[in-house]
């Protein structure tokens, strides 16, 4: 599919869980870092959807998943017509996200704290199979960052060069505490690449997603505007 | 001793099957330096790091492993019990679960190495093999059909062993003693040899389980059959009662007794050695056979 941006049709689809034509972008941090990452980046589609060598993008974040479903519906994963039920008993599509019943949904979320442990896991089981191809991608949000889980994984990442490990913090500065000297900072103490970007910038997202990180981890820290 | 024989048996199913791997925290890693060596990708120490422990044990199992997690019960089940519900039940993935220290094996260390409510636990999770060997050799066989299934499984170590093992079966109990009217008691893992000397001479019918989970309802209800109301005993070396709902789902339909023994709820905050543990808890013969004769007593009043 070659879906452009220019088209609106995440937005478009995004409005068929939200009921609202005029929702804004801005409540939707993830969306344009999701859409640049499976528009331009994840080699993996419907079709390959269950290939042991796609790349594996893993929703850590599970709140708030209607940008991450209308990214999957906009890539052929899901139907358009699957959103409009979205949390319904009828519906596969959940207020968090279960892997068992959304199609192209690597793991199920909505406990913050577990996808980066399950990255670290699926990134080791990969290269314990020979498969150094596949990348593995993991989307947290800055507040989540606040589940201790995530340091245990950040820091054993870090300290084995995990690179096929990838994190994309998205940080619309909803932590309480915030984040002292900056998020990228405390992966980069831990050993990991980092750049931090423009969450709305398309093109930056792309170059932050593709920057090469030979031997360790690389995290990505997308910043969008603070969370009303 | 069973963890030396676990980590013995977990080390050749690695030479063995590229599918497994075994997922460390710091402890048991001496046992598999020289797996390490021989499969650096497939023996993964994460460090004193027990949430993560059950997270990569998840995520091995999402890119297509058999992983195998061991450590202390108490960090392996309790400390990221979240981990277990979710990057493993949730995400509809399976694993081996191997733990050491068990109820009161570290007397000495006192509660906070001490997991009595792990079986529980697990309880409040659907689809999990529950295995509580008694012998190293069925250690090993349980190990080995556990890794070779796909599913949920809890291999639940201990010191304390019989004198001998059982042929065991995964899945179904095991019929060690038969009484023709007295009490049935349910002797799991470790405490069978207790349970033995302390209905010795009694009319009693003692079954074995060195698989707990899935509970073998039909295996108490055949035990049982025989008896218009039978008395049943659960010796259990973990939290007491922990399998008292099972029975008594198993003997629903038919009037019967049931006495929970095992680990006591109340911490003992005492130290000392595992002999002194299993007395305080009531669980040594002399404790078991008088608590049976009590619960007979009772019932024939």
């Amino acid at each position: 599919m070659t879906t452009t941006w220019d088209s609106r049709l995440p937005l478009d689809l995004v409005a068929r869980m939200t009921g609202d034509e005029k929702h804004s972008p801005a409540a939707l941090s993830t969306l344009d870092a999701l859409w640049v990452l499976y528009d331009r980046v994840l080699r993996v589609s419907p079709e390959t959807a269950t290939a042991q060598d796609r790349d594996r993008f893993l929703l850590s974040k599970g709140h708030g998943p209607m940008a991450y479903y209308a990214v999957l519906a906009a890539k052929g994963f899901l139907t358009p017509e699957q959103l409009d039920g979205f949390g319904g008993w009828d519906s596969p599509l959940g207020h968090h996200p279960d892997r068992t019943l959304v199609p192209g949904a690597e793991i199920g979320s909505g406990s913050l704290g577990h996808g980066l442990g399950l990255a670290v896991g699926t990134a080791l089981g990969l290269r314990a199979q020979g498969l150094d191809d596949p990348a593995v991608w993991v989307l947290v949000g800055d507040a989540e960052l606040d589940e201790g889980s995530n340091h245990e994984a950040v820091a054993y990442a870090g300290a084995v060069g995990l690179d096929r490990l990838h994190v994309l913090v998205v940080d619309n500065q909803s932590a309480t505490h915030g984040w002292h000297g900056g998020i990228a900072a405390h992966f980069d103490v831990a050993g990991w690449s980092t750049a931090t970007v423009d969450g709305r910038d398309h093109d930056a997202l792309y170059a932050a997603f593709t920057q090469p990180h030979p031997g360790r981890p690389h995290a990505v820290v997308a910043v969008t505007e603070p969370k009303h | 001793m069973m963890r030396e024989r676990f980590t013995t048996i977990a080390s050749r199913l690695l030479d063995e099957d590229p599918r497994t791997a075994v997922v460390l925290a710091d402890i048991s890693t001496d046992a598999f330096k020289d797996a390490a060596l021989a499969h650096p990708d497939r023996v993964v120490n994460v460090g004193i790091r027990e949430q993560l422990l059950v997270g990569v044990t998840g995520g091995l199992a999402l890119a297509g492993l058999r992983p195998i997690a061991h450590t202390f019960a108490s960090f392996l089940v309790e400390r990221g019990f979240e981990q277990i519900k979710l990057d493993l039940n949730h995400q509809g993935v399976g694993a081996v679960l191997v733990s050491i220290g068990a109820s009161y094996d570290r007397a000495g260390a006192g509660r906070t190495h001490q997991a009595p409510g792990d079986v529980a636990l697990l309880d409040t999770l659907p689809g999990w093999t529950v295995h509580v060997p008694g012998h190293p050799d069925e250690a090993e066989l349980l190990l080995r059909s556990g890794v070779a299934e796909d599913g949920l499984v809890y291999l639940r170590l201990s010191e304390q062993t019989n004198a001998r093992a059982q042929p065991v079966r995964p899945g179904g109990f095991l019929t060690v003693r038969e009484g023709r009217t007295g009490p049935v008691l349910l002797a799991v893992g470790p405490l069978l040899d207790t349970v033995l000397e302390a209905t010795e001479g009694l009319d009693a019918t003692v079954l074995y389980a060195a698989t707990i989970r899935p509970f073998d309802a039909a295996g108490l209800r055949a035990a049982t059959a025989d008896r218009p109301a039978p008395e049943v005993v659960l010796v259990e070396p973990y939290l007491a009662g922990t399998s008292a709902g099972f029975a008594a789902e198993a003997l629903a339909d038919r009037p019967h007794r049931l006495l929970s023994l095992g680990v006591r709820r109340e911490e003992l905050r005492r130290y000392g050695t595992m002999a002194d543990h299993i007395r305080a808890h009531g669980l040594d013969a002399a404790s078991v056979r008088q608590r049976v004769a009590a619960f007979a007593a009772a019932g024939a009043r």
